[in-house]
C-alpha cells in the first residue's frame, strides 16, 4: 500500500495542533428540535383548523351506512364523512357522527336536510346509480335559517325537488294513488314537464295528496284553471257514448303519469302560485268538464227498467250533453203497492249557455223556470234511450214530443219532477207484445190437427206411390229390357249393312260407275249432235284430219 | 485540534455528541406524532376518496387477509422507528448516568441501530412509487399525505441522531473506573 518512493514520509506526518476550542455554540443544534416542534405544531394547528365541525344525524335505519366510508354529499361533492354509527339511547334510532368539511360549517343551520341516497329504479328513471358502486351516501340540502345547529334528524324519504331546478311545486288531491310513484312524469301535451315529488295519504285517509314539481319554463302553463288528470295505463271507457280507448303514450301505459291542461279559453289566466292545490281527476273527460256551478235538479220517473242506466250517465238535449244522472233512488209508490225508482238528474244550464253566442245575459231563476215550463208545454219530455247497442248503456234524452200527454212541472217539489215519455224500448216492447198476443190468439190446436191429417194423407199417398214404383220395377223393367235388346240387334244389322266392305256397298259402287260411264257417252252424243245435227240423219262424218 | 494536512477538525470524541443526539432524537419524537396521525396517502377513485394513515393501512391489510404484509408494514413503519428512538434514548441515558454495565451489548445495539437506519424508509418508498404509478386521472389517483414528509423526517433524524452519537462514550465510565 505504501510505495517507498511515493509513499509519504512517515516522519513528515505533522502532528495535530491543538486549537483553542472555538466558541461554537452547541446550542445551535437545538434548533433542530425547535424546528421540529414548529413543524409539528404547524401540522397540528393546520389539522385542527382544517377539521370541520362534527355533527350528529339520526336516522330510523342506516341502510348501507358504514363508519369511515360513507360520505356526505352536496351536489355530488363530498362535504363530510361518517365517523361512527351508533344507536340512540333507546335503540330506536341510528345516530351517525359525521365530520363535515370546514367550509360547510356556516351552512349547518337548523333547516338543513339530510337523507340517505339509495339506488332507485322507478318512474321512468334510474337514480342514484352511483350508489350501486360506491354504496349509499348521505345527501345534504341547504337550509335557509341562520341558527347554527349540530344535531340533525335525517329524512327517511328523499324530499322533493332537490335538484334545485327552477320550477314550481303544486299540490294535487286525488282519490287514490294509481301508479303515481315518486318520479312519475307530469305531462303537458305529452311532453314530460315535471314529476311527482311526494305522495302521501291524507291524515284522515280520505284520499291522497301528491306534490308534483313542474319544471321551468313549463310551470307557466299551469294556471288557476288547469285540470290535472291521471293518465296511468290505458283508459278504456264504455259508456252511453260508446267504447273509448285513451292513452297518453306508451310511456304512461308502462309508468303512469299525470297530465294537465287548461280548458280552452282559460289560457289568459295568470299563472298559478306555487303550492296551489288542484284536484286530480281520474280521466281527461272528467277533468275537462266545465265546473258546473249552476245546476237544476230534477227527478224523473221512468216506467221502464233502468237496466243500463248508471249514475253519471249523460242527459242529452238533441245529442248535446247538458246534464247527468246523479242518483237512482228507491221509493214506494203512493199506493204503497210497488217500488218505483226515481232518477235524480242534474241539468247544467251553464253548459248550454257556454255553447250559445256570447252576450246572452244569465236569466233569473224565475225566467228560467218560465222557460222550462214553456218547453214542457211544447212537449219536451225525458226519454230513456240506449246509447250503445254493444254495452247496453242507457242515457236520458230530452226530446220534443208534440203529441205527448200534456204535463206541467210542479216547482214546489224539491227536486221538481220532470215529465217523461216511454222510451223506444218500451214502444218496441209494446209492439212485440202485440205480436205475441196475436200469435197467442191463433187456433194453433186446430191448425196442428189439420196439419196432422194432411200429413197422414200425404203419408198414404207416399205409400201408394211407393207401391206403384215397386210394381213398375217388377213388370215394366223386363219388357223394357227385351225391347232394348231387339233395338240393339237391329242397330247391329244396320251397322253391318252399311259397312264399307258390305256387298250392298260394292254393288252400289259398280252401278254408280256404270251410270257415270253412261252419262259420259250421253254427253258425247249431245256434243256430236250439237256440232253436226245432220249426223242424226246422215250418220257420223269422218274427221278430216 | 485540527489536521495539519487538510485542516479537518479532529476530536477525541464526537463533539457535543450527547446534545446533538438528544436534539435529533427529540425532533424525531416530535415528528413521529404527525407521521402517525396524519394521512399517509389519499386514494381517490371513481367511488370516493379515502385517506389512510399508517395504522389504518395496517388495520386494513390485516382485515383484508394479508396479515403478513400488515406485519411487514407494521414492523418497518411503526416498530423499527420506535425501537430505534427508544434504544437511542436508552443509550443516551445510560451514557449520561454513567452506567458501567454491559458496555459491549450496548455497543452492539448501537451497531444494529446504524445498520437498520435506512430500512425504515420502506413506507416512504412505497408511497412514492404508488403516487408515481397510480395516476389514472378520473379513475384513480393517489396523492402523498403530509405524514410522508413527517415520517421521512423521522427516519432521517433518527439516522442523524445515530450518527451524532459516539459509541465510545459507552466505554468511558468503565475506563474512568479503571483509571
Amino acid at each position: 500500500m505504501f510505495d517507498e518512493s511515493r509513499g509519504p514520509d512517515l516522519t513528515d506526518i505533522p502532528s495535530a495542533i491543538a486549537k483553542p476550542k472555538r466558541k461554537s455554540s452547541p446550542q445551535l443544534i437545538w434548533l433542530i428540535p425547535i424546528v421540529a416542534v414548529l413543524i409539528g405544531g404547524w401540522l397540528a394547528v393546520k389539522t385542527i383548523l382544517d377539521q370541520g365541525p362534527t355533527i350528529t344525524i339520526s336516522f330510523e335505519t342506516a341502510e348501507g351506512i358504514e363508519a369511515g366510508k360513507t360520505k356526505v354529499k352536496y351536489k355530488n361533492i363530498d362535504i363530510g364523512e361518517v365517523k361512527s354509527v351508533a344507536f340512540s339511547k333507546d335503540l330506536k334510532n341510528i345516530v351517525l357522527k359525521v365530520e363535515m368539511h370546514k367550509g360547510v360549517a356556516p351552512h349547518l343551520v337548523e333547516d338543513v336536510r339530510f337523507w340517505i341516497v339509495k339506488p332507485r329504479i322507478s318512474g321512468g328513471q334510474v337514480s342514484g346509480l352511483g350508489t350501486l358502486f360506491s354504496g349509499s351516501y348521505i345527501q345534504m340540502d341547504l337550509g335557509e335559517s341562520s341558527t347554527r345547529r349540530e344535531e340533525f334528524v335525517g329524512l327517511e324519504v328523499e324530499p322533493p325537488n332537490t335538484d334545485e331546478k327552477p320550477g314550481r311545486q303544486f299540490v294535487l288531491q286525488g282519490k287514490n294513488l294509481g301508479s303515481h310513484d315518486v318520479g312519475t312524469p307530469v305531462l303537458f301535451r305529452r311532453i314530460k314537464v315535471g314529476k311527482v315529488a311526494v305522495n302521501e295519504l291524507n291524515q284522515d285517509g280520505s284520499g291522497i295528496t301528491l306534490k308534483i314539481f313542474v319544471e321551468s319554463p313549463y310551470d307557466k302553463f299551469v294556471n288557476a284553471n288547469s285540470r290535472f288528470w291521471d293518465v296511468s295505463g290505458i283508459d278504456i271507457t264504455a259508456d252511453a257514448t260508446g267504447v273509448k280507448v285513451n292513452t297518453e303514450g306508451l310511456m304512461s301505459i308502462l309508468l303512469g303519469g299525470i297530465a294537465f291542461e287548461a280548458p280552452a279559453g282559460s289560457g289568459s289566466l295568470p299563472e298559478a302560485d306555487p303550492d296551489t292545490a288542484f284536484t286530480l281527476f281520474p280521466d281527461r273527460t272528467a277533468a275537462m268538464k266545465q265546473p258546473d256551478a249552476e245546476m237544476l235538479m230534477f227527478t224523473m220517473y221512468f216506467g221502464e227498467s233502468l237496466r243500463g242506466l248508471t249514475v253519471g250517465a249523460p242527459v242529452e238535449l238533441n245529442g248535446v250533453g247538458i246534464g247527468e244522472v246523479k242518483s237512482i233512488r228507491t221509493e214506494f209508490s203512493e199506493q204503497l203497492d210497488h217500488f218505483i225508482f226515481p232518477v235524480d238528474v242534474a241539468i247544467f244550464p251553464g253548459r248550454l249557455r257556454a255553447m250559445s253566442r256570447v252576450g246572452v245575459a244569465d236569466p233569473t231563476p224565475a225566467e228560467q223556470k218560465a222557460r222550462i215550463d214553456k218547453y214542457i208545454e211544447n212537449g219536451l219530455r225525458a226519454q230513456l234511450k240506449t246509447g250503445s247497442l254493444l254495452t247496453g248503456q242507457m242515457y236520458i234524452s230530452l226530446d220534443l214530443f208534440p203529441k205527448a200527454t200534456p204535463a206541467k212541472i210542479d216547482w214546489t217539489r224539491k227536486p221538481a219532477v220532470f215529465p217523461t215519455q216511454p222510451g223506444m224500448m218500451v214502444e218496441l216492447q209494446a209492439t212485440l207484445m202485440n205480436i205475441s198476443k196475436k200469435l197467442e190468439d191463433m187456433p194453433i190446436g186446430q191448425i196442428s190437427a189439420d196439419l196432422r191429417t194432411a200429413l197422414q194423407s200425404l203419408n198414404r199417398t207416399l205409400v201408394g206411390a211407393e207401391q206403384m214404383v215397386k210394381r213398375m220395377d217388377k213388370e215394366v223393367t223386363p219388357a223394357a229390357k227385351s225391347a232394348l235388346d231387339d233395338a240393339r240387334r237391329m242397330l247391329n244389322t244396320a251397322n253391318q249393312t252399311l259397312a264399307s266392305d258390305a256387298p250392298l256397298q260394292q254393288d252400289l259402287r259398280t252401278s254408280l260407275r256404270e251410270l257415270s260411264r253412261a252419262a259420259e257417252s250421253l254427253r258425247e252424243l249431245t256434243d256430236l249432235l250439237e256440232r253436226q245435227p245432220e249426223s242424226l240423219i246422215r250418220g257420223k262424218k269422218e274427221s278430216k284430219r | 485540534m485540527c489536521c495539519q494536512r487538510c485542516g479537518a477538525a479532529l476530536h477525541l470524541r464526537k463533539p457535543d455528541s450527547i446534545a446533538r443526539t438528544w436534539a435529533f432524537l427529540i425532533a424525531a419524537y416530535i415528528l413521529y406524532v404527525p407521521a402517525n396521525v396524519l394521512p399517509m396517502m389519499r386514494t381517490g377513485s371513481l367511488f370516493g376518496a379515502q385517506s389512510d394513515t399508517i395504522m389504518s393501512g395496517v388495520v386494513y391489510l390485516w382485515h383484508s387477509g394479508s396479515w403478513h404484509i400488515a406485519l411487514v408494514v407494521f414492523i418497518a413503519s411503526i416498530v423499527v422507528p420506535l425501537a430505534k428512538m427508544f434504544s437511542l434514548t436508552y443509550l443516551l441515558i445510560s451514557v449520561q448516568l454513567g452506567w458501567t454495565t454491559r458496555p459491549l451489548e450496548r455497543t452492539k445495539l448501537y451497531r444494529i441501530l446504524e445498520f437498520v437506519g435506512p430500512w425504515s424508509m420502506l413506507d416512504v418508498f412505497v408511497v412514492m412509487i404508488l403516487v408515481a404509478l397510480v395516476q389514472l386521472k378520473g379513475l384513480a389517483s393517489i396523492q402523498p399525505g403530509l405524514a410522508v414528509a413527517a415520517f421521512g423526517a423521522v427516519v432521517v433524524l433518527t439516522m442523524f441522531a445515530a450518527m451524532a452519537f459516539d459509541p465510545r462514550l459507552l466505554w468511558e465510565p468503565k475506563e474512568r473506573h479503571h483509571v
